[in-house]
C-alpha cells in the first residue's frame, strides 16, 4: 500500500480492534480510512463495489472472515468479475484480491468450517491461490494485488499461527510453480492448504514403515501447476491429493485427472483423493474428528495405495508432531 | 403472568452465565454467542406466541429457544456436542431447534433465515394454518440486501409474521452509526408497507403488551406484517463467555444505563420476594440438572457422521 496508492483494503472487521487476526492492525493509521475501512454487512452489494472500484482505475482488497460468506457475493464474483474483462474484448480489467479464510472446524459446524475454493476454480476468470508457509501468504498475496484480474485468495485459520522464515522486502510468488516441499520417492502427495501440514506430519509416520513420501504444495490452485506433480509421480507411480474441502469435483479431482491426462501414456498409476467427509461439518468432537483427515489417517490411505491392499494400520499418535491447534470460541 | 415472565428471563440469564462459567473448560466445543442483557425481546415476544407459532432465529439464539419453550437438556447438551443434544451433536450453539416448541432453527450467516421465515409464514397463509411467524435477527442484518428483498416480498403478499430487530447498536465490534447512515431501521421497514415501531426500554413486559397486540390482528385476518425493533445492549463480548471493555470499541459507561435497567432485574421487581425465592430455587435445580444430563451424556457414535445426508 505504501509502494501503490491504488491499492485499498475493505471488508467487515477490517479496521476493528481484532484486525482480521492482526493481518490488517495498524493499516488506518497509516493509510487512512479512505483506503482502509470496515464496510455494512452486505457481502454482495460490496463485492460489486470492488469490481466498480477496479473499473475505476484502483486495486481493491475485499476481506472475509469467512470464506462462507462469499456465497453471497457469487453473482458479483462469478457473473462480472471473472467475465468483464473478455467479455468486453479485453477493453476493461477487474484487478481485486478476494480475501477469504477457511478453517478447521473447532465446534464451528455446518456454516463456517467451509473450503469452497473448487468453486471458483471451476469459473474461468478467476485464479485461486491458497499458500500454507508464512513466505507464501506474502509473497502470494502481493502477487495476487498486482495481478490484473481477480485472485481468491484463500486463507486458512490455524496457518495464522505458522511460523516461518519471511524476507522483509517485497517479492511476489507467482502463479506456474508449485512447490516440492519434501522430496521422496514411493508416493506423491499432494496436500492443499493446511492439509499441506497434516500431509508433512502423515510423512513422519510413512517413514516409520518405509515409505517415503514425496509432499508437494501446489500454492497457487488456479493456474495449476500440473507438471511439477506429474513430473514426481513419473517418478514415484503413486498420487494421494489431500483436498481441505470436499472431493467430489473438488481440487483434488481436478489434480488427479490433470495428471492423469498427462502421465497416461507413459506409467500406470494409482491415485487416491482425501477430503472432508461427504457430509455437512459436524460440531461434536467425536464426529469432527472422523470428518477431517489428519496426518495418520492419510499415512494409512497412502500405505494402502503405496501396498496396493488394505493394511488396517493406524499409527499411535505422535506427540512431537502434534502442532498449534485452532482454539474458540472465534 | 409477572412470575411466568420472571421465571423464562430468570432461567435465560442463569443458563448463559452457567454456559460462561463452564467454557473455559473447553468442554463446549461451539462457538457461543451469548445474550446476556437482551433476553426481554425473546422473552416478550415468546410470551405472546401460542405454542403451535413459529420462531426462526439466529446464531444469537439460546434466548429465544428458551423462550418458545426448547428443551434446556438438549440445549445443553447440544453446546457439549453430545448424542442427547438437541441436534445430536451435529448443529452446535448456532443452530438450536426444537420442533415441538416452535423453534425452527437458525443460521450462522447473517439474514439468512428472514426469508425462510417469510416463506414459513406464506406457507402458514396458504393453508390456513393459524400460526404466526416470528422472525428474529440483528440491526447488522438490515445491511444485508436479503433484508430488504424479504421486507418487501413479505409485505407485497401480506404474510403472517412479525420481525423483531433486536438492535443492540453492535455488528461484532462495529457500531450502527458506521454501518447505517440513518439509525431508522423502523422506519426503512414502513416504508415497504408494514407497521413498525421501536420499542426502547428494554423490557419484557412492554414487548408482550405490543407483539401481544400484533398476534392478535394477525389472528383475526389482518395482513401482515408488523415489525418492532427493540433495542437491547450486549452485556459480553460478540463471540465467547467474558467482556470486552478493553479492546476499545465500546466505553462501560456506554453499557451502564443498560445494565441498571437489566430486564431480569425490571421483571424481579414485579414478582413477591417468596414466590421469587421458589422459582429461583427450581430454576438452579433444573439447570443443575441439565449440566450434569451434558456432562454424562456419551459422545455421537462415529457411525453418526453418515446419518441425517440427504440421500442419492
Ligand atoms: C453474511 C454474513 N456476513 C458476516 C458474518 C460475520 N458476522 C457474524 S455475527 C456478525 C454481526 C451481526 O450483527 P447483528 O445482526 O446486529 O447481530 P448481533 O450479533 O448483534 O446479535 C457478523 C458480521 C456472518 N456471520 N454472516
Amino acid at each position: 500500500m505504501a509502494r501503490d496508492p491504488s491499492v485499498l483494503i475493505f471488508g467487515l472487521d477490517v479496521d476493528d480492534p481484532k484486525a482480521i487476526q492482526g493481518t490488517t492492525r495498524g493499516l488506518l493509521e497509516k493509510y487512512g480510512a479512505e483506503r482502509v475501512f470496515g464496510t455494512p454487512l452486505s457481502e454482495d452489494a460490496m463485492t460489486g463495489v470492488a469490481i466498480g472500484l477496479a473499473f475505476g482505475g484502483l486495486r481493491p482488497i475485499h476481506v472475509h472472515i469467512r470464506m462462507d460468506f462469499l456465497m453471497l457475493a457469487m453473482n458479483q464474483l462469478v457473473n462480472i468479475a471473472a467475465k468483464s474483462r473478455y467479455m468486453y474484448g479485453g477493453q476493461v480489467q477487474v484487478p481485486i484480491v478476494v480475501r477469504a479464510m477457511i478453517g478447521k472446524s473447532w465446534g464451528q459446524g455446518a456454516q463456517h468450517s467451509q473450503g469452497l475454493y473448487s468453486f471458483f476454480m471451476n469459473i474461468p476468470g478467476l485464479k485461486v491461490v491458497a499458500p500454507t508457509t508464512p513466505y507464501d501468504a506474502k509473497g502470494c498475496l502481493i502477487h495476487a494485488i498486482r495481478d490484473n484480474d481477480p485472485v481468491i485468495y484463500v486463507e486458512h485459520r490455524i496457518l495464522h499461527f505458522q511460523k516461518g522464515p519471511v524476507p522483509e522486502p517485497l517479492y511476489a510468488v507467482a502463479p506456474g510453480k508449485a512447490r516440492i516441499a519434501m522430496t521422496g520417492s514411493d508416493v506423491t502427495l499432494v496436500g492443499i492448504s493446511y492439509m499441506q501440514l497434516e500431509c508433512l506430519r502423515a510423512r513422519h509416520y510413512l517413514e516409520a514403515v518405509g515409505i517415503s513420501a514425496e509432499v508437494i504444495d501446489p500454492i497457487w490452485l488456479q493456474p495449476l501447476d500440473i507438471d511439477t506433480i506429474a513430473n514426481s509421480v513419473r517418478k514415484t507411480g503413486r498420487l494421494c491429493v489431500v483436498d481441505n474441502g470436499w472431493t467430489s469435483c473438488g481440487a483434488g479431482a481436478e489434480i488427479v485427472s490433470a495428471v492423469i491426462e498427462q502421465v497416461q501414456h507413459e506409467r500406470a498409476v494409482r491415485v487416491k483423493r482425501l477430503g472432508f467427509a461427504p457430509v455437512t461439518c459436524p460440531p461434536a468432537p467425536t464426529l469432527e474428528d472422523a470428518y477431517y483427515p489428519n496426518g495418520r489417517t492419510i499415512a494409512a490411505a497412502v500405505r494402502d495405495l503405496v501396498t496396493g491392499k488394505a493394511n488396517h494400520w493406524l499409527s499411535d499418535e505422535r506427540a512431537d508432531l502434534r502442532e498449534i491447534e485452532f482454539k474458540g470460541p472465534f | 403472568m409477572h412470575e411466568r415472565f420472571y421465571r423464562s428471563l430468570y432461567r435465560i440469564r442463569r443458563v448463559e452465565e452457567e454456559v460462561a462459567r463452564a467454557y473455559p473448560t473447553d468442554k463446549i466445543k461451539s462457538p457461543v454467542h451469548l445474550s446476556i442483557g437482551q433476553e426481554a425481546a425473546s422473552v416478550g415476544v415468546c410470551e405472546a406466541l401460542g405454542p403451535n407459532d413459529i420462531a426462526f432465529g439466529t446464531y444469537r439464539s439460546h434466548a429465544l429457544y428458551l423462550a418458545k419453550g426448547g428443551d434446556l437438556r438438549k440445549m445443553i447438551a447440544e453446546l457439549y456436542g453430545k448424542a442427547t443434544g438437541c441436534a445430536k451433536g451435529k448443529g452446535g450453539s448456532m443452530h438450536l431447534i426444537d420442533l415441538g416448541a416452535g423453534a425452527m432453527g437458525a443460521s450462522a450467516v447473517v439474514g439468512t433465515t428472514i426469508p425462510n421465515a417469510v416463506g414459513y409464514a406464506y406457507a402458514a397463509k396458504l393453508r390456513g394454518s393459524q400460526q404466526v411467524v416470528a422472525s428474529f435477527f440483528g440491526d447488522g442484518a438490515v445491511d444485508e440486501g436479503v433484508f430488504h428483498e424479504s421486507m418487501n416480498f413479505a409485505a407485497l403478499k401480506g404474510v403472517p409474521i412479525i420481525f423483531i430487530c433486536e438492535n443492540n447498536f453492535y455488528a461484532i465490534h462495529t457500531h450502527q452509526s458506521r454501518r447505517q447512515k440513518l439509525a431508522n431501521i423502523a422506519e426503512k421497514a414502513r416504508t415497504y408497507g408494514m407497521p413498525a415501531e421501536v420499542i426502547e426500554n428494554n423490557d419484557a413486559l412492554r414487548v408482550y403488551e405490543r407483539v401481544h397486540e400484533a398476534v392478535a390482528q394477525l389472528r383475526a385476518g389482518k395482513p401482515g406484517p408488523f415489525f418492532f425493533e427493540c433495542f437491547a445492549y450486549r452485556w459480553k463480548e460478540h463471540v465467547g463467555p467474558g467482556e470486552d471493555y478493553q479492546l476499545g470499541y465500546r466505553m462501560r459507561a456506554e453499557a451502564e444505563p443498560w445494565l441498571d435497567s437489566d430486564p431480569v432485574k425490571t421483571m424481579a421487581a414485579r414478582v413477591d420476594k417468596a414466590l421469587r425465592a421458589r422459582i429461583e430455587a427450581e430454576v438452579e435445580a433444573e439447570i443443575e440438572e441439565a449440566f450434569e444430563f451434558a456432562e454424562t451424556s456419551p459422545f455421537p457414535e462415529v457411525t453418526e457422521l453418515y446419518t441425517d445426508v440427504v440421500e442419492l
